[in-house]
């Protein structure tokens, strides 16, 4: 039976997961450089070691209101197409294996915003874990057009 | 096994380098066929590879490399011309042996590369009938000799001596003129006879030659130390590891030294310096290394362009200017492939064909032109032909044509920006396809790869007289001298480079004014227009009081940038921004500050651009400045002099001569005093007291005047000394309001007050020009 690792997290109450390889690191950042004039989803920049990040926020993304960037925030990199990109959650989850026949597809009643970004769903125990697709969900001219 | 396959790696290294060279030589030798020193040189550097890839045991190499070698012998000893069908015979030799050079580096074999043709074609020249005209009694000999069979598995390659590296001695003499042949002979002689000495030794005792000229000639005849002894190869990511490091480096100084100063620990602050310097000498070190001169990449192109005009039937002159011009390695990789392109693109459909050439009177061989110089802070690389030129209004209609344009947008452009269209994907000229360029990709593709590195590219061309493309690359990636600038709640880093000077607003004596909505500032009586940093940035938008005005030069436009507060100058490592900020244009990069956090890098040319600046007020404003341009890009050049405790400084270019006169020769002429000078009378104008500065140096001999002349009528302002001249750099300047002065400015790490010499005579005599006229003073 084949399975696949996904990091999990939470945005506004729901449960999502990513594929564990496509994430590069997990970490709570609180300094972030806005950027005037970006599409409303890129919640701002940070330095990851001397890198410059672009995070991504989720809530923008999956059509909520922005997170207020004071505090620290939780940012889930992802490698990225060539340069790696955060996400911002709201909280960190556990890394879980699951089997593919755990996996469905989104729910025809699912729409809007999130289901754009969604690429399945996985019955876990008592709830549900939307699989995002990273690429959608890491692009930030989407959610303005 | 190991050791081999780096010497492998080696030979491949060092053979690449000798086939370029080699490329070079050809196409210069076709240029001028009666060259013995090409021939000799590309004949040696054939041999190089001939002998090691023998070494080696690639014996396909070594076959190639001897028929090459055969041929060349060939036209060296002048048993046959130089003719363009030889050189592309020997071209496509050098081709071969490159192909299997691949192919060793990539397989470790030779195999899968086409050499038996190359060598056919050799021989097919090598037998050609040409060789019996020039030549004809020397023939049989060399015939004998020379074309060796080549599938004869060739011995391994004598040590024979390569020549030229050590010429005898006794030749070098005699063709100097410094030892007679007869004598040379007999000392020779002598020395087979069973003398030991050496040939120079003999020829000096018997007084047969000049000690001085033999010990030149002994210096000529020592191999020339060689590029290999002097320099190493380094491989390139060590560099680039290197350079990444000490922009970390530069990172952690800055916050160490900040932390520092706040502690005001007077010695862990020297040692803090300290170490900021060192960390600036081992960062222009490394920058050091990894320039490189444009040549690199120019080097391929003669043979690019070569090939590419000779399969299409025209005649290219390449010139090339300024390739001494060095560029940080990285970015040298990355403008190879755009610069190869605009050449072909050049040759392939700027330059006309010979007969349209003649028609339209222009000599029949076309001229394309690279040049390459610094600007700026940039390096501007062109290319330049002298070809048929690109019509704006066919430009307009193919655009409206694509959809890249809508028709009535046409008339408002200007030719510029219709110029620009040709970057735009999918959009083509070209009247037929061919395969070189003009398939409609291409020049957006050189545009996506020189914005890429920071870089933009623009176009000019006069329909009939040419083209002139035009790259302008950023010195270096990794590191600028920048401002950082406080607007809203953040902080901005803006390039010095751009920045001309500063200017304080407090609401009182300096001002933000209005002219019908357009907010401008009156700067030494020019108007000059303002933009608001957070207004373009679209956050709130605060007074215009306890504001700074930062003077910013970009794209030949003139502006202020009305910011909240400017920090300090800092290095700062220029990190690319993710290509989704791209579209915004107001960033050309991020940086991460002395405390850590992001930066972002203003674009200021793109500000401007965002600045509304109209093209008519754009035209004044350059014009009305080009002084103040000339100045910026320079430094102004400033006359520092010392008036009691300040120092004031005079621009330089407003001063005619410097002078010192006794003090006894200052007479008065009614409440004036004046000097006898040149035949004129000079008025004086203490500088002292136009300032109400006091100055206690009345005591010398002697007086310092600087003689400024304006609109043919001099005045000698007396100053205490002179102190220096300095090149005003685009350091904190500020306004203030005191008559006569424009402001003031850190010069040489001191307060420097900058003279309005104008205002400083009107403020002390307000009459003083008409009454000038009434005395006749001087008309100098």
């Amino acid at each position: 039976m084949a399975s696949r690792q996904f990091a999990t997290f939470e945005v506004a109450e729901q449960l999502f997961g990513v594929e564990v390889d496509t994430v590069q690191e997990v970490l709570s950042y609180s300094e972030y450089t806005p950027v005037p004039l970006a599409p409303p989803a890129v919640g701002g920049l940070f330095n990851l070691r001397g890198q410059v990040i672009a995070a991504v926020d989720l809530r923008v993304q999956l059509g909520l209101p922005r997170q207020t960037l004071a505090g620290p925030k939780m940012n889930v990199i992802l490698r990225g197409d060539g340069e790696p990109v955060s996400l911002l959650v709201d909280r960190i989850g556990e890394v879980v294996d699951l089997d593919d026949d755990a996996f469905e597809p989104p729910p025809d009643t699912l729409s809007g915003h999130t289901r754009e970004l969604v690429v399945g769903t996985f019955k876990l125990d008592g709830r549900l874990m939307l699989a995002l697709d990273v690429t959608q969900a890491v692009d930030t001219y989407r959610a303005t057009t | 096994m190991e050791d081999l396959g780096e010497i492998v790696g080696e030979f491949l290294m060092e053979s690449h380098e000798n086939l370029d060279q080699i490329d070079r030589d050809l196409v210069a030798l076709e240029q001028e066929p009666g060259s013995r020193d090409l021939i000799s040189r590309i004949f040696r550097a054939i041999h190089t590879i001939k002998g090691t890839s023998g070494f080696l045991a690639f014996g396909r190499l070594e076959t190639l490399a001897h028929a090459g070698e055969s041929l060349l012998s060939r036209l060296r000893d002048g048993v046959q011309p130089v003719t363009p069908t030889t050189i592309t015979t020997l071209l496509a030799t050098i081709d071969g042996v490159r192909n299997l050079l691949e192919a060793i580096e990539q397989n470790n074999s030779e195999e899968g590369v086409d050499v038996e043709s190359i060598i056919t074609a050799v021989h097919a020249q090598m037998a050609a009938p040409t060789s019996d005209a020039p030549a004809a009694p020397a023939t049989p000999a060399a015939e004998a000799d020379k074309p060796e069979p080549l599938q004869e598995v060739p011995a391994r390659p004598a040590p024979e001596p390569v020549e030229d590296q050590r010429r005898p001695l006794g030749e070098m003499l005699v063709e100097s003129g410094a030892a007679e042949p007869a004598d040379v002979g007999s000392a020779l002689q002598s020395q087979l006879e069973g003398d030991e000495r050496k040939l120079g030794t003999i020829l000096l005792e018997e007084g047969k030659a000049q000690p001085a000229a033999v010990s030149e000639a002994l210096q000529n005849q020592a191999p020339k130390r060689s590029v290999a002894d002097s320099a190493i190869r380094v491989d390139v990511d060590l560099l680039d590891t290197l350079m990444n490091m000490v922009g970390e480096l530069v990172l952690a100084r800055n916050q160490l030294v900040r932390g520092v100063m706040e502690t005001g620990d007077s010695g862990l602050v020297r040692s803090a310096q300290r170490l900021g310097m060192i960390t600036s000498e081992l960062q222009e070190g490394i920058m050091k290394t990894r320039m490189q001169p444009i040549e690199h990449i120019w080097s391929k192109l003669p043979r690019v362009i070569r090939d590419l005009s000779q399969s299409l039937g025209k005649k290219v002159e390449l010139v090339m200017e300024g390739k001494e011009t060095e560029l940080d390695r990285s970015l040298l990789e990355a403008v190879k492939d755009p610069l190869t392109h605009l050449v072909r693109n050049a040759v392939d459909h700027g330059i006309e064909e010979e007969a349209r050439r003649i028609a339209a009177g222009k000599s029949p061989e076309g001229t394309l032109t690279l040049r390459a110089y610094h600007e700026g802070g940039h390096v501007a690389v062109e290319v330049a032909d002298d070809g048929a030129g690109m019509d704006v209004n066919r430009i307009a209609e193919k655009a409206v044509e694509k959809g890249l344009l809508r028709a009535e947008q046409v008339p408002g452009m200007d030719k510029r920006e219709i110029m620009a269209m040709v970057f735009q994907p999918g959009f083509s000229t070209a009247a037929k396809v061919t395969n070189v360029s003009g398939r409609g990709v291409g020049m957006d593709v050189v545009k996506t790869n020189i914005e890429r590195i920071g870089g933009a590219v623009s176009v000019d061309s006069t329909l009939g007289e040419g083209t002139v493309w035009r790259l302008n690359i950023p010195l270096t990636l990794a590191i600028v001298q920048a401002l950082t600038v406080d607007c809203g709640e953040q902080r901005y880093v803006i390039p010095q480079i751009a920045v001309l000077e500063l200017v304080y607003i407090d609401g009182n004596s300096t001002k933000v004014e209005y002219a019908s909505g357009a907010p401008v500032y009156r700067l030494r009586g020019k108007l000059l227009p303002l933009v608001r940093l957070d207004r373009t940035l679209g956050l709130e938008v605060g007074g215009d009081k306890g504001v700074y005005i930062m003077v910013l030069q970009a794209d030949g436009r003139r502006f202020g940038l009305v910011v909240d507060r400017v920090l300090n100058t800092e290095e700062v490592v220029v990190k690319a921004l993710n290509s989704r900020f791209k579209d915004i244009g107001l960033y050309s990069g991020a940086t991460i500050l002395g405390d850590g956090k992001v930066g972002l890098i203003l674009d200021v040319s793109q500000l401007a651009r965002r600045s509304h600046l109209t093209a008519e007020g754009d035209r004044e404003n350059t014009l009305g400045t080009s002084r103040a341009t000339a100045g910026a890009t320079n430094g102004e050049r400033l006359l520092i002099t010392a008036v009691g405790e300040r120092r004031v400084a005079i621009p330089l270019d407003t001063v005619t001569r410097l002078e010192e006169f006794p003090r006894s020769r200052i007479e008065q002429a009614g409440s004036r005093e004046v000097v006898q000078y040149r035949g004129q009378i000079l008025p004086l104008m203490r500088l002292s007291h136009v300032l109400g500065a006091y100055s206690d140096a009345e005591e010398g001999d002697t007086v310092s005047v600087v003689v400024y002349s304006e609109g043919g009528r001099s005045v000698a302002l007396v100053v205490d000394r002179i102190v220096d001249i300095a090149e005003n750099s685009t350091t904190a300047r500020r306004d203030v309001e005191e008559d006569g002065l424009v402001g003031t400015a850190v010069i040489q790490q001191r307060v420097t007050e900058l003279l309005d010499v104008r205002r400083a005579i009107l403020a002390a005599d307000p009459n003083f020009y008409r009454e000038m006229t009434a005395d006749e003073l001087v008309e100098a």
